[in-house]
């Protein structure tokens, strides 16, 4: 049987490692607010340039972008954000694999993939089990600067500029509520064929200054930089909620090996007094 | 009187959402006034002032570079970074214009200079929203 010296070591280190992953759920629970503050900020931006884009797409423009074009597709690039720290569950793994699996789909299709990825782990998921990375950003923090996107954006684009790629899914975590993470694939390039609305009745176009191509290559550049922005502001929220979730877990569950282990120490320990007792009622009826 | 929609935002944030009698910016081609029913225009967006009055009442805006989307009854910036004008710093404005003069200086590489210029141009537009403000008080 334990002696009671390691059974009360052991419950000493339980309640240090508890304090630790108490002490992580609370920063977690602080920074959901900040980055979920964040997500707010940036959403007008995102939804005019959305509005802007839409209105481009029912204008009859002189000039249609590559982005809308549905070319044959031979290759696609999945654009992966994840979180560059762990200990946040599932979040990064649930998302890898899906990834995997429709690159998988596509395979069978015959279209090749390769892979830009955002965040740490994401890098060494891939490194591990194998695949074409054309591009790789890490450490963005935890308040993640745009400018800091810009040279990953640029290499996909330039890829399906030059007609390397003709596919782009951007792939993060879309942010349900804090108990929610949902992994999400989405198709970037080809642009989806946006809703028409009342603008569309009319033939009309604008008036470019300088000129269409020049301006529509600008504003779409920024567009597919503005959506990378927001998924990757959104996979920060989540890897926060799922932090929060997982260390809360983990102190629950070293809240239930402590009470464990309690019991056990005080049933060694009674064990040894009433063996004591007895040796001694032993030892005095020998006498 | 009528009015135009005006929204002006910038990837971190919304600067500026109402109505405006009349708008006032610079766009890449040059300066352009935005009355209500303007033909739908999509340009560049300089960085400098923008100006937006409200009958009697007209507030400023520092954007910087960006884009400008007009339709008959709205008018749409997109500015990579745009802030209040009143809550410019002057001081900082021009620190950044000397740093941005002294990388040009001892520039490394054609990138840095291109880099150098463009911060150039958005520390003198900045210094040049700050001063119009003063001059107007």
């Amino acid at each position: 049987m334990a002696n009671t010296k390691e059974v009360r070591k052991q419950i000493a280190s339980i309640k240090s490692t508890q304090k630790i992953t108490s002490a992580m759920e609370m920063v977690a629970a602080s920074k959901i607010k900040k980055t979920q503050n964040e997500m707010q900020l940036g959403r007008p931006y995102s939804e005019k340039i959305k509005e802007v884009i839409s209105h481009i797409a029912n204008s009859s423009s002189e000039y249609s972008h590559p982005f809308y074009e549905n070319r044959e597709t031979k290759k696609a690039c999945f654009l992966v954000v994840s979180s560059d720290k762990g200990l946040c569950g599932g979040l990064n793994i649930n998302l890898f694999k899906q990834v995997i699996s429709k690159s998988a789909e596509l395979n069978a299709q015959g279209i090749e993939s390769n892979f830009a990825l955002i965040g740490l782990k994401a890098a060494s998921f891939f490194k591990s089990v194998g695949g074409d990375v054309v591009a790789n950003v890490q450490k963005l923090g935890d308040k993640p600067d745009p400018d800091a996107l810009i040279g990953l954006t640029k290499t996909v684009l330039d890829l399906h500029r030059n007609g390397e790629v003709d596919q782009v899914y951007l792939c993060g975590n879309g942010f349900v509520n804090t108990m929610t993470q949902q992994p999400k694939v989405e198709q970037l390039i080809p642009l989806p064929a946006e809703d028409t609305d009342e603008l569309t009745a009319t033939h009309w176009d604008y008036i470019y200054e300088p000129e269409a191509q020049e301006l529509l290559e600008g504003l779409m550049t920024r567009y597919i930089e503005s959506l990378i922005y927001h998924a990757v502001i959104e996979n920060s929220a989540c890897e926060q909620a799922a932090k929060m979730l997982a260390m809360k877990n983990a102190t629950e569950n070293a809240g239930d090996l402590i009470k464990e282990l309690e019991l056990l120490y005080n049933n060694v320990r009674q064990a040894a007094i009433t063996q004591e007792l007895s040796e001694i009622v032993g030892g005095a009826a020998a006498v | 009187m009528a009015t135009i929609k005006v929204s002006i935002v910038s990837s971190s944030e919304e600067i500026y959402s109402g109505e405006g009698t009349m708008v006032f910016a610079t766009g890449s081609l040059g300066e352009i006034g935005i009355a209500p029913g303007h033909t739908p225009l999509l340009t560049g967006l300089a960085p400098g002032p923008v100006r937006v009055q409200n009958g009697d009442d007209e507030k400023t805006f520092f954007c910087s570079g960006g884009f400008i989307e007009i339709q008959p009854d709205l008018v749409t910036f997109l500015s990579d970074r745009a802030e209040r004008a009143e809550s410019m710093d002057e001081a900082e404005a021009i620190k950044a214009q000397e740093l941005a003069e002294k990388n040009m200086h001892d520039k490394e590489s054609e990138l840095d200079y291109t880099k150098a210029a463009a911060q150039l141009a958005e520390a003198a537009a900045r210094i040049k929203t700050i001063q119009k403000l003063r001059k107007n008080k």
